[in-house]
């Protein structure tokens, strides 16, 4: 390859990509943009509405209930995620029997869809009949309104998404437990270093960077929560779990309010960011302590 | 003690494994079972039936559905292969102008969060006249960057004597990608089309916007639209055979090429 390739070609083999990135990407942010300056229901032409959107973004009770219901959902999402995975990949990390059964079973939630996990849920959840409920009473504890109860709500489906995605992450964190140098443990069971000690001084800190890769793939997941919702409870009781974009959704398309949906999932993208740059503060502060 | 111990440990793994797997198999057994059972068994029903699925097959046209589905995951699926792996090649083994700007813009694009093209996207669609169309649900998935990417990595890999002696024979370019290195990187291959198929077979989110028309809804939409609107009329026995249908066909190919599940999905979440 001393030569620049045969003039066109490469750019032939790249075309697809780009024309897709012009029309599907480029454009859609660019226009993402302007529309946040109308109001336009895509039937009657686009009317100029300044900075209304922006300034009814900042009003806009429903809105940030939305954002406090996605951030109560992360706030038990994450971090019973993270235990979990690391817990269960940590037992799978050990010389165990059926090793292959048992990752198997925890990862099948996730390659199933989202929609049949919610639907198995919803009847599993069921105030009067759910199996959840009977087992409750038969130990002879009381009902919960798992998806009724505005203030648990969203905690069930918050349970729910982690009973699903959790095998992922069991697996992402095997991959990193399999890159600690095996020895640093025997070197601190020389040393006559406990269990938990040697997970927390060795363990923790080494498979740091897959940890922030956990945390910042369960934020994505979690920030853009719809279809549990949707299903579930369509955002109720009393909009308990009305998630971010369960919102967008609803004022896009129920209402045809384009230009501030356009507005408010602008907004939320540049929030998503701002969390995420957050987050990798966080972690590389925690490192160097 | 040690034996106590032991078994103790496997007895908590088990619930837990129990814990992921019970409630496929109470979906499965709920299915098949009466309504009015439904809510009180919990190992075996009292009894078993087909009704809940002939009233699912009566009520809504789910095998167009589950065709929908096959058609526009493996036209999605196809398409990403061909294309991205065209791309791939080029930008790890062509040397042309551009070529890091394009890699760099590929790897900010993957980054880009969905609701920012989502509103413009449809109305993309609208203005296409692609609404109600298989062109809504295949075309915006032409390309992906995340596949680029692992092609990119892959043919970075392949010895350059092998593209030199095929160069010598006369191949072109295309030939190369696709008979002389693709059987190379069998590996790649089939993570990137298990990725691209299931997230094709499990968006729900773009359908629902773009589809209205009821013959040209893809499964997991029906199945949502089932569940959400009057249809299944709070039978929950429908409901349920809706979602078994729509889960078998992914658990029947998990149970045999569950290794390469695993893999793919965990190689997308690394590549980050």
């Amino acid at each position: 390859m001393k030569k620049l390739n045969k003039g066109y070609l490469p750019y032939l083999m790249v075309s697809p990509y780009l024309l897709h990135l012009l029309v599907f990407a480029a454009f859609p942010v660019v226009f993402s943009i302007i529309l946040t300056f109308f109001n336009w229901n895509i039937i009657s032409p686009m009317e100029w509405n300044g900075l209304g959107n922006w300034k009814h973004v900042i009003s806009d009770r429903l809105f940030w209930k939305s954002i406090l219901n996605t951030l109560k959902f992360l706030a038990v999402h994450i971090p019973l995620q993270i235990i979990i995975a690391l817990a269960l990949a940590e037992v799978l990390n050990q010389k165990i029997r059926f090793r292959g059964f048992f990752r198997a079973a925890f990862f099948m939630p996730v390659v199933i869809s989202g929609v049949v996990v919610t639907i198995m849920w919803q009847q599993l959840l069921g105030y009067e009949n759910g199996i959840i409920n009977r087992l409750l009473v038969s130990v002879g504890l009381g009902k919960v309104g798992w998806l009724t109860d505005p203030d648990v709500a969203m905690i069930s489906i918050a349970l729910m998404a982690t009973w699903k995605n959790v095998g992922l992450y069991v697996i992402l964190f095997l991959v990193g437990l399999q890159t600690v140098p095996k020895q640093y443990y025997e070197a601190a069971d020389l040393e006559g270093a406990s269990h938990w000690q040697k997970f927390t001084r060795i363990t923790i800190p080494m498979i740091n960077p897959t940890i922030f890769m956990v945390m910042v793939l369960s934020t994505l997941g979690g920030f853009s929560l719809f279809i549990e919702p949707y299903i579930m409870t369509g955002g109720g009781p009393m909009n308990s779990t009305l998630s971010a974009v369960l919102y967008i959704y609803k004022e896009a398309f129920e209402y045809y309010h384009m230009g501030y949906s356009a507005t408010l999932g602008l907004f939320f993208a540049l929030m998503i960011v701002l969390v995420v740059i957050i987050q990798k503060r966080f972690i590389e502060k925690e490192r160097h302590d | 003690m040690k034996m106590v111990r032991k078994i103790l440990f496997y007895l908590v793994l088990t619930t837990a494994a129990l814990s992921f797997v019970y409630p496929f198999y109470w979906m499965l057994m709920a299915s098949f079972t009466p309504e009015k059972y439904i809510g009180s068994f919990i190992l075996f029903p009292h009894e078993l039936t087909f009704e809940n699925f002939r009233s699912m097959f009566s009520k809504i046209p789910i095998e167009r559905a589950l065709l929908n589905s096959i058609i526009v995951s493996a036209i999605n699926t196809g398409m990403a292969l061909v294309f991205s792996s065209m791309a791939g090649y080029a930008l790890s083994r062509m040397r042309f102008r551009g070529r890091s700007l394009i890699f760099i813009i590929l790897i900010f694009t993957m980054s880009l969060p969905f609701l920012i093209t989502l509103i413009p996207n449809y109305i993309l669609m609208v203005k296409f006249g692609w609404i109600d169309t298989y062109l809504s649900l295949t075309i915006p998935f032409l390309v992906n960057a995340l596949a680029i990417i692992m092609f990119r990595q892959a043919f970075q890999s392949i010895p350059q004597a092998l593209i030199d002696a095929a160069r010598i024979d006369g191949c072109g370019e295309m030939r190369i990608v696709f008979t002389i290195l693709w059987p190379n990187i069998k590996p790649t291959i089939i993570t990137v089309a298990i990725l691209v198929f299931m997230s094709s077979w499990n968006e729900v989110l773009w359908p629902l916007i773009v589809i209205r028309e009821e013959n040209l809804m893809t499964l997991p939409q029906m199945v949502t639209l089932f569940a959400v609107g009057g249809r299944a009329e709070a039978q929950l026995g429908v409901k349920l055979a809706s979602a078994v249908f729509l889960a078998a066909p992914i658990i029947i190919t998990y149970a045999f090429f569950q290794k390469y599940f695993i893999q793919s999905m965990a190689s997308s979440g690394l590549k980050d």
